[in-house]
């Protein structure tokens, strides 16, 4: 495979950054595990384009970038998750399969249609820093920058099949109000039954100042009991924490690896992209749900990734 | 039981040991966490050691929580207290106060001390890395003397440089990395805490001793010199377990 050109960045977009599932092996030493917010759009992509599942692309949030293809010959792509209406010189570009795009096409996003964070995988992967062995974009931690206007996006596009594509009924659909389990604790002693009965019976709506490091909620109180103190311990993707002011915050991708806050719960691995994909001011409401229960969709999940990509590599090749 | 398991999520399990937070019960951990990298066990993606507990995250498609549950009594069973963790003990040189400490005079005033008696009681004894979190390779430590213990600033700054030594409430720390922050700066290390480029990028380990050593604006600036181009000796010492 050889490094070439694939595309200029005309405009960056409001966040587009490179994204893989994260920097896994280093929580220890504080490095945050950061990665793709919809780690299931990512693979499909990923899928879609012939690459491993785990490659990194394009994460592009709300308002997309402009790209303008300088590869010296077609390549291979995908975009999946969020519908933020791609277009190819103009022309509606679909979604949820791969696509061959031409030197000179100018790749552009629309209007917000539905869900939050589209991505982009390119057959053969992008070229960008790796830090611990990931791609994912990390600002805080000093690891890769989002895109710049005028950048030079480089890869090693290989010719992959074109037209390979999810049925309209496999795409996720993104909901602005969604239920989500929930596996209980580890901190669920802290709160006051008032405080966990709120969590559960009443609707919360994520913050506009939500982030890819903590979804803010704006809820009644959940309120904890008094002289409650826990110790700081490592705190998860989809982590639940409350302050002291009672209104939650979800721990997401560039989350700290450790935090002080009483965790009252975690949301399920399965859940999390539907999380990912809310739009600010989105409602949610919080169900509980046993951790084996949860591990069955996981592992569902995980089962439908594996068929998927082993589908497509007999197609593809 | 000393201990407790309780799920974290449907990707982790956290066992919590029970006892007061110090050293005696990081020794534990510290033991807990070598037993489990001996266990090797498949499915599991890595851990976190906290005060109080480790975190271990895994792929519920490969271990469900009942057999990992099970897995770490036979990682606790297989711990030894007699198993000899060994804590190496960092000279950290500071220079205090200055540009480098903005905030050692008013941590002094309010704690009615001179600033040289916070530099003397900050620098006195060493310190337990219990854990690292918050940034790379930033350090939790435990043992700050409550005498010059200040609590954070009111207002957060928008960027405190790498390497500045702070204290919140009864906690200290450096900072890896520029980063807003709300700690009370009292000096800076020319010392990397973390470098990506180098061999070893985390210049702590939980379990570390951290001994801090004042220096003068002259020397701290050779040694950032000498740091900067990677010529610094960090005479990283293993001397053994001293709980």
């Amino acid at each position: 495979m050889q490094e070439q050109k694939l595309f200029q960045v005309t405009k960056p977009g409001v966040l587009t950054s490179f994204q893989d599932l994260g920097r896994t092996g280093y929580q220890q030493y504080g490095v945050p595990v950061s990665g793709a917010m919809d780690q299931v759009a990512l693979q499909i992509a990923n899928i879609l384009t012939g690459n491993p599942r785990g490659t990194a692309c394009l994460e592009v949030t709300l308002i997309g970038p402009e790209l303008v293809v300088t590869s010296p010959t077609p390549i291979t792509a995908a975009i999946t998750g969020a519908s933020l209406e791609p277009k190819r010189n103009s022309k509606p570009l679909p979604m949820w399969q791969s696509v061959r795009l031409y030197p000179g096409d100018r790749l552009t996003f629309g209007r917000h249609q539905a869900g939050v964070r589209a991505y982009i995988a390119v057959a053969g992967g992008f070229q960008a820093p790796e830090y611990f062995q990931s791609k994912s974009t990390d600002v805080k931690s000093g690891f890769g920058r989002p895109l710049e206007k005028g950048q030079s996006i480089t890869g090693f596009p290989i010719n992959a099949k074109p037209g390979i594509g999810l049925t309209s009924a496999e795409r996720p659909v993104y909901n602005k109000s969604i239920t989500v389990s929930v596996i209980e604790g580890p901190h669920t002693g802290a709160f006051t039954q008032e405080g966990l009965d709120r969590f559960y019976n009443t609707i919360h709506i994520v913050d506009a100042n939500s982030n890819r490091m903590g979804y803010k909620l704006i809820s009644k109180p959940i309120t904890q009991k008094d002289g409650v103190s826990i110790w700081s311990d490592a705190v998860p993707f989809g982590g639940i924490q409350v302050p002291k002011n009672g209104a939650p915050i979800i721990l997401m991708a560039d989350r700290q690896t450790t935090g002080g806050y009483p965790r009252i719960g975690t949301v399920m691995t399965a859940d999390l992209p539907k999380l990912a994909q809310l739009v600010p001011k989105g409602e949610i409401r919080f169900q509980p749900i046993p951790v084996e229960a949860a591990q069955e969709h996981t592992r569902q999940l995980e089962t439908y990734l594996h068929n998927l990509e082993t589908f497509y590599q007999n197609g593809i090749c | 039981m000393d201990y407790d398991i309780q799920p974290i999520g449907d990707t982790g399990v956290k066992v919590t040991f029970k006892g007061e937070v110090a050293p005696s019960l990081n020794r534990t951990i510290r033991q807990f966490c070598s037993s489990l990298k001996k266990a090797d066990i498949p499915g599991v993606v890595e851990w976190v050691p906290a005060y109080d507990s480790v975190t271990v995250y895994y792929e519920p498609h490969r271990i469900r929580f009942k057999e990992i549950s099970k897995k770490m009594e036979d990682v606790h069973d297989k711990a030894s207290d007699k198993e000899e963790m060994a804590s190496r003990l960092l000279q950290v040189p500071v220079v205090y106060g200055g540009k480098y400490g903005p905030d050692l005079e008013r941590v002094a005033m309010q704690n009615g001390l001179s600033p040289d008696d916070v530099v003397e009681i900050h620098a006195g004894e060493p310190y337990l890395v219990y854990m690292l979190g918050f940034l790379p390779g930033f350090p939790y430590l435990g043992g700050l003397d409550k005498r010059v213990a200040t609590p954070r600033l009111d207002e957060p700054r928008g960027r405190t440089p790498a390497g500045s030594v702070g204290i919140a409430s009864e906690q200290t720390g450096v900072y890896p990395m520029e980063s807003p922050g709300g700690w009370n700066i009292i000096g800076q290390t020319p010392i990397r805490l973390f470098d990506p480029d180098r061999a070893h990028p985390f210049l702590f380990r939980a379990g570390d001793r951290i001994q801090f050593q004042p220096v003068t604006e002259e020397k701290f600036e050779v040694l950032k010199h000498q740091a900067a181009n990677g010529e610094l000796d960090l005479g990283i010492a293993d001397d053994g377990e001293t709980d």
